[in-house]
């Protein structure tokens, strides 16, 4: 029998609220505030306090999955052959139709440092402007 | 009084006499103290005091877990008659606790503007006496007209993210009717006022030991215990019952027929 607490970032915003992920078992089970965190003081809003409901989720993707064809089933692969798959098309399509033809969705999960690289690959690699964040789906 | 040196003796007795599988503490861990569940051998170095959190719920997590052992807690005044309020709702089996009791502090009372910051018995600590809530004083200096602008003002604030509910270890109702959009629609805010934290205070009422660990939890800093020391005085003063007092005396929400059946 094993229970313990992991202090995290919660991943849901750009707050930073600081929040633990209880683990009983080997499995995350729910989520504390983080009292005395600097910048959230043991409050979180009702994402926070949901921000493990995802890890174990039956719905979750844990391998890339790829469609061959319009209309075709979504088959399992692996992140070589998917990652190698979408710079292809990005290649392809950039010469095809000009790099405005192509956006880019930045992400609240990831940190500071990866929403930077991602706006660096569209402007400096592929060219384009065209890049938004997740809030504004 | 030093606590801490009393207290890693009390838990290293209790995990090494095999009675218990587990004793639920406060653990250091860098700058931060978290909730733990202390096995036999773990090292007791990083055993915290502060800040207490919603221990009473998390034991009955684990306690719902494995049904198949017992556990101790590192228990304050107003967690043991958490635990007590929920065993009598059938809610934890008190055989398979075993407390600690730690007396809090005056600076944690203060903090807690708690008025009863002791158990039954001190295991650990010396005995402070408790202090009047001074935000319910100055609550009571206000007119009829006045609360009700008091607590619209308060609750207008409130983002709803259900921390006092979840957080609560006196909330344990299978569905919760603040989720269901005939009393509280979705996707609105502020939540109706006062049906909304009515419905949770009535849940509550004469359950509610004062912990403050809904108060604590507040984003919105919603003066959450002022409401609940009130409820509790009015289920006192109209019923002689007081949360958590007794494992034997009577809820008052309670059937009497049924309770005298059950026990």
């Amino acid at each position: 029998m094993e229970y313990k607490n992991v202090l995290t970032t919660c991943i849901y915003c750009g707050t930073g609220c600081g929040l633990y992920l209880e683990v009983l078992d080997g499995r995350v089970t729910g989520v504390l505030p983080a009292k005395g965190h600097p910048v959230s003081d043991g409050k979180l809003c009702v994402k926070g306090w949901n921000a493990h409901a995802f890890i174990h989720h039956p719905d979750r993707l844990t391998t890339p999955l790829i469609r061959e064809r319009k209309g075709g089933e979504l088959r399992p692969a692996t992140w070589d052959e998917a990652l190698d798959l979408v710079a292809h098309r990005l290649l392809e399509i950039g010469q095809a139709h000009g790099p405005d033809a192509i956006g880019f969705l930045a992400s609240a999960k990831c940190t500071n440092e990866e929403n930077y690289l991602l706006q660096k690959l569209a402007r400096a690699v592929i060219g384009t402007n065209n890049i938004d964040h997740c809030a504004r789906l | 009084m030093e606590r801490l040196d009393p207290l890693r003796d009390r838990v290293k007795s209790l995990l090494d006499g095999g009675e218990v599988a587990g004793v639920l503490a406060l653990r250091r861990s860098g700058p931060a103290t978290t909730p733990h569940l202390f096995r036999p051998g773990d090292s007791l170095d990083d055993l915290a005091l502060w800040p207490k959190y919603h221990l009473p719920k998390i034991l009955d997590r684990l306690l719902t877990a494995h049904p198949e052992v017992r556990l101790g807690m590192v228990t304050r005044g107003c967690e043991e008659r958490g635990l007590i309020e929920m065993a009598k709702h059938n809610q934890v089996d008190l055989n398979r606790i075993v407390p600690i009791y730690l007396a809090c502090t005056a600076a944690e009372r203060d903090e807690c503007r708690c008025a009863w910051p002791y158990p039954s018995r001190v295991d650990v600590g010396e005995k402070v006496e408790g202090i009047a809530d001074a935000l319910v004083a100055e609550h009571e200096q206000l007119s009829l007209a006045g609360r009700t602008e008091f607590w619209k003002r308060q609750f207008a604030r409130c983002i709803k993210c259900y921390a006092c509910r979840t957080v609560c270890p006196q909330c344990f109702c299978e569905v919760c009717v603040l989720e269901d959009n005939k009393w509280v629609e979705s996707g609105v805010l502020a939540p109706p006022f006062p049906s909304y934290h009515l419905i949770r205070a009535y849940h509550t009422v004469a359950k509610c030991v004062g912990c403050m660990e809904c108060e604590r939890a507040c984003p919105a800093e919603i003066p959450l215990t002022v409401l609940y020391t009130l409820l509790r005085r009015d289920a006192e003063q109209m019923f002689g019952y007081v949360p958590g007092r007794s494992v034997e005396d009577l809820p008052p929400l309670v059937v009497e027929t049924l309770w005298q059946t059950a026990h």
